[in-house]
This record gives C-alpha cells, structure tokens and sequence, in this order.
C-alpha cells in the first residue's frame, strides 16, 4: 500500500504501463521536461526518452491524429489533452476518425488509444478551463468512456484503459489531483474498469456520480447519516458503457435515486441515466429520478463558479425533494 | 474582389516532366527514370485498367448499383505513377478516390465498390495491402500517415508512409497540422497531392494564392510539382520522395499538376461551374494517349498488345460488374459488429433486443 495524490496514482499507473509495454507511448503538449501542467506525467520522459514520451505541437486534432497514425502502427498512444476545453479542436479526429475506424474496417483495425482529459472546475481558472464534455463523447458509438474518482481508480483503470483495444476517452477531475488515499499498487485483482462500484452503502436513496462528484456526494450521504437518512453512493467509472445493472439494483434497492454531474443538466449525461433509471426500476421508484448538476449556462467566471457547481447543500436539497414525494 | 493569384509567387511554378503530352520523352536533371520497354508497358497496362473500372463504376452509379462514385477519370497517371513508386514495406493513405493506388498495392476493385454501393465502410485489410481505409472527411488521414510515420522512426523500419489528397484539403486544419509535425519530427512521409484544379465546384484560386507545392517551404520541407497527366514522371518524383524520407531525410510535398475530367462524383454536375472548353484542353493532355504515343513511337508494343490490353481490361469490367452485382446485403445485425474490439455491455443489450425485436416478424 501507498499513499499517493490521484496525479501520483495516475503517474504510477502509466509508468507500470509503460513498463509492461514497450508499445506505450505518451503524448501531448508539455507532457515531457516539464511533466504537463498538472504534473501527471512527471518525470517519464526523463525516465523512458522522447521516442515514448513526446512533446507535441499545439494543436489537439495533430496530437489524436497522428495518435491514430501510431496506433495503426501497433503503439499504444496515451494523449493528454492539456484541459477540458481545448479538446474541441480534437473532436472531429476523435469523432469521424478514431471512434469509426474499427467499425470501418469491418473489424480489422484497432485504435488502442486513450485521450485523457483533466476536467471539471472548482480550481479557480480562466474560461475554458473547468468544463465537463463528457456528453459530447458519450453520445459517440465506438468510444469507451470513462472517470475516476479517486487514487487507487485512477491507478488501476489508467493501465486497464491503455491495456483495452477499444479507443478510451478518460476522464480526470482536476480538482481531485492533489487529494491523496491508499493506493495498492502491487495488487491485480482489479474489477473490469467498465464496472460501476457502490461507494458507500446505503439504504434509502441512490445517489450517482462520478468524477469530482463522488467525493462531494460521499460527503452529502455523511451530512445525510446526521438527518437518520442512509444514502447509498454508486461511482458509475465508466459512463459508456454504463453498469445499468449496478445502478438498478441499487435504485431497486433504496427506491430513490438522484444523479450528480458539474455539467449542465439539460441534456447532460444525467439525463440518460435518469431515463434509464425510469425505465428499469418504475415499480421500484417512490420518487422521480432527480437530477444535480450544472446550469444550462456556460460555464461562469471562477468567482462565481461556487454558485454553479453542485455542492453538499444542492445535492441534500434534491435528497430532501426526493424524500418530499 | 479577386485576388492575384501570383502574388507571393517568386518565379514561375517549374513542372517536372519526362513525358510530353505528345509522347515525347524529355530529360530531367533531378529526375532521371531509366524503364525497360516491359515496363512501360505494365505501367500503360494499370493506366488502362484503372480507367476501365473507373467507367464502369460510373455505368454501376448510373444504374443504380452505386450509390455513388467518385471518378478517377483524368488522375490515372499521378496515381499509377506514385502507387507503383512504393515499395510492400510502404503505407499508403487514401482519400476515396484512390482507385489506382488500391490497384497498384493489390486490393480487389469490387471491394472498393462496397462503401459505394453501401455494404459496408471499407471492404479491404488495410495490413494485408498496406493500403489503408478510404478516407471521406477532408485531409483528416493525413495525420494518421504521419503518425503512422513516426511510428515506422521509433520501429527504425525501412519504409514511409505516403498520403494523398486533393487541392482542396491543403485548406484543412489537419493537412497544415499534418506539415508541421512531420517537418518538427522528421517523419519519413511523402505527401502527394493531386491538385486536380477543383474541389467540387471550387477553382483552385479559393484555396490558394501561391502554387501549393511552394506552401512546404513555409514548413521547412521540399515541395515540388510534377506534371500529373505524365506516369513517368510521377513515378520518379514520388520515387526519389520516398527514398529520401525512408533514408532520413525527412517528408516531401509532391503536387501533381494533374485534372479532374470528371464531375466530383456523380452526384455532382461540372456543367454549372466550369467551361467544356477547358476539359478539351486537358483532353490534350490525357494520361493515357501520352503513353501510348510514346510506345507507337519507339515501338516499345505492338497493336497485338494494345488490342491484348483492351480485352483484358473489358473482361475485367466484365468480372467487376458481375461481382458488383453479387455483393450480399450484410445481416440487419451487422450493425452492432466491430463497433468494439471488446465486449460491451450496452451493445450487447441493443443486438439482443433488436434480435427478439425482428423475431416478432417471423411468427
């Protein structure tokens, strides 16, 4: 066991896979002297060379475009796109040619890639820096698409998504770098990283999350346990596919079910779980699935950014009109 | 307001060419190609088989077997002569038109009718021919040869990957990202562009004021412009390209200074934007007749091997149509195929679904 940061835990883990894979490769602006902006790939360039950890030139659609090229190749690329909001000018790479490309060759050809994205805000930055996109990419067949929450997930699904054949669009929320937990780097018996896992037990409401999320929900489901209410937390990791099956049993379970995401609501990737939700457990349900999340705004200044970000008292806010049915 | 569209331009574009559009073989100093007659005559032999699928996808369009096509008509030599540049070891990515690379590196013409007849998005192994998927949004695979490039540096292989694309594409953000990171990396990539004079309805002074191949200077790589109604020289330009990217040297932007005597595809209609005063122009410059000029002249091939050449290429589209024709409709199910290399949950659940969902019909 080790203590380490989610920054740390994702280092490790993509160093392990580096290690395990002369094929892995690691790409992105300022990804290697200087270890990218967050730090998260300190140190592997000094340590693996830059024919495996290469600085790219800025410019997003360049970085997964030839990520694609190299992966044709037999690589296995990890790019990081360096925030949230600059991975817009990747999309169509990501979109028309990464996410289709096995689907077009009936099979033949694999795009082992993963595109890490920091996301989320609560870090006090300048626009473009604090969004959630993940909707734009679930909504695309033939990526998977996935969050972690925490240290010992970070570590353990990096190397499961650089290990998958299937493009991966991997989500890290910004804000959770630094935090730290136990991380158990010598085990292997991980569940798949598709899998959805119940973060808390509980027994009167299902609240799910995932990203930055989890942690605030783990903290709304305490507050809750003071009011005598038992919440039960589901990090769902993965958003494509997602663990219906987890979630349903849970929301079977409990009869109440709230879904928590900084992005907007409308449209949001709450929206498909609610449906999905409603769709599976009707009977089950005392109240409607409700939902948490961002305005449908862009995202605002950072001074403001406290009021748009769900936080305990919003999330205990649609626990008590879930309960008020 | 109309550009002068040689504003920039520092001297008249040069075009290497070793063949006139009379059959005239003129000399080079850069670019020398020494052929045996049997030679010439494999490289008359693609030309005309090329053209002969060609029409007849055009004919299948027309008849409704296609639902669409896009013609090579015009763009045989520029592509002949590159695709028979390259070596097994080489990766060729292709826009859609590329129908005569896909014949230099051995794909099967009916399995380039699949996407157009709608059963399927590429029908080939791209590792079998080296010859990769077609390619529909503009400039986009031009990235995937450069990082397929790179990967061929850190493999220390002795191969390039070359790309193609149009005129058009080189306004694309990805063919100019494309530049850059194989001129910062070294990357062993030939780009051959086939400026065929049109994007559709657009004339090549929408997308630039300078000639294109002058653009790779700004990159910091050599670009050079090739007559691409002329197979000889195509051949040896894209010939010297890629030995030096291959040796180290880094890429090269090849234009080919060819034209597009179709329409885009056929669902296009050049008669609204263009004059057939032009097309009569470069029908004087035609690929093919240049060859064969050239081969009447120095008796490289007898009338027996021209009528040999006929025949064959008409059985062939003979044999394309026929297997066009037998091309089965996939399974409703195929669609859930190869979405993923690995299991996942929701499209399982979907196939399942739909599965009992037709079962409903057949009870």
């Amino acid at each position: 066991m080790s203590i380490l940061t989610m920054a740390k835990a994702l280092n490790e883990g993509m160093r392990k896979a580096m290690e395990d894979d002369p094929k892995v490769l690691v790409m992105g602006e300022d990804v290697g002297k200087l270890g990218g902006v967050f730090r998260v790939t300190d140190g592997l360039q000094k340590d693996f060379g830059e024919q495996r950890v290469i600085d790219t030139p800025l410019a997003e659609s360049g970085i997964v475009g030839t990520a694609i090229g190299l992966a044709l190749r037999g690589y296995r690329p990890v790019c990081e796109i360096q925030f949230d909001g600059f991975v817009f000018p990747a999309a169509d790479q990501i979109i028309t040619q990464l996410a289709k490309m096995p689907l077009r060759s009936l099979g033949k050809l694999r795009l082992p890639v993963v595109v890490r994205i920091p996301c989320g805000g609560g870090i006090g930055a300048v626009e473009h820096h604090s969004e959630s996109p993940e909707a734009y990419f679930t909504h695309t067949a033939g990526l998977r698409v996935v969050a972690c929450s925490n240290p010992a997930d970070a570590y353990t699904m990096i190397q499961q998504a650089i290990r998958c054949d299937d493009p991966v669009i991997f989500f890290e929320p910004k804000r959770r770098y630094w935090e730290k937990a136990e991380v158990d780097v010598d085990s292997s018996g991980w569940p798949p990283f598709d899998e959805a896992r119940v973060a808390r037990q509980g027994t009167d409401l299902t609240l799910l999350a995932y990203g930055p999320m989890v942690k605030t929900c783990l903290e709304a489901a305490k507050a809750a346990e003071e009011d005598g209410r038992s919440l039960e937390v589901v990090d769902l990791r993965s958003l494509n596919p997602l663990d219906i099956a987890r979630v349903t049993e849970s929301v079977r379970a409990t009869g109440r079910c709230v879904v928590v995401h900084e992005a907007p609501i409308f449209n949001g990737f709450g929206a498909e779980v609610a449906a999905r939700v409603t769709e599976e457990c009707f009977y089950h349900l005392e109240a409607p699935v409700l939902r948490v999340g961002g305005p449908s705004t862009p995202y605002p200044p950072s001074r403001l950014e406290d009021h748009y970000l769900p936080d305990l008292d919003r999330v205990l806010h649609a626990v008590d009109r879930a309960f008020a049915f | 307001m109309t550009a002068d569209a040689s504003r920039g331009a520092e001297a008249p574009p040069e075009l290497i060419q070793l063949l006139t559009p009379e059959g005239e073989r003129v000399e080079h100093p850069d670019y020398d190609i020494d052929l045996t007659p049997e030679e010439i005559r494999g490289l008359y032999r693609d030309l005309v088989m090329v053209r002969r699928v060609d029409l007849e996808a055009v004919a299948l369009q027309r008849q409704g077997e296609l639902g669409l096509w896009a013609s090579l008509l015009g763009q045989e030599a520029a592509q002949i002569g590159s695709g028979r540049a390259l070596t097994e070891a080489d990766m060729a990515f292709p826009t859609y038109r590329e129908h005569g690379v896909a014949w230099c590196r051995g794909v099967d013409p009916v399995n380039l009718l699949g996407l157009f007849r709608g059963v399927n998005h590429g029908g080939w192994d791209p590792a079998e021919h080296n010859f990769h998927l077609y390619t529909i949004v503009i400039g986009s695979q031009t990235l995937h040869a450069v990082g397929y490039a790179m990967g061929i540096q850190r493999d220390g292989a002795e191969a390039a990957s070359i790309v193609y694309f149009g005129d058009g594409a080189t306004s694309q953000g990805d063919v100019n990202e494309s530049f850059i990171w194989a001129s910062v990396f070294n990357a062993p990539v030939v780009f051959f562009c086939q400026n065929n004079q049109w994007a559709i309805s657009e004339p090549l002074e929408k997308q630039t004021r300078i000639p294109l191949y002058r653009r790779a200077s700004g990159f910091g790589f050599p670009g050079v412009r090739v007559d691409g109604n002329d197979v000889l020289a195509c051949l040896a330009v894209t010939r010297k390209a890629l030995a030096d990217a291959r040796s180290g040297q880094g890429p090269v932007l090849i234009e080919a200074f060819t034209y597009r005597m179709g329409a885009h595809t056929t669902s296009d209609d050049p008669t609204r934007y263009r004059v057939a005063a032009e097309l009569e122009a470069w029908k004087l410059k035609d690929p093919i007749e240049r060859v064969r000029a050239y081969m009447f002249k120095n008796q490289f091939a007898d009338q027996e091997f021209f009528d040999a050449v006929e025949v064959e290429a008409d059985e062939l589209g003979r044999d394309v149509r026929k297997r066009c024709l037998e091309l089965p409709d996939p399974e409703p199910s195929a669609i859930f195929d190869n979405v993923y290399a690995e299991r996942h949950s929701l499209i399982d659940a979907e196939r399942a679904e739909f599965a009992t969902y037709l079962e409903g019909f057949e009870a």
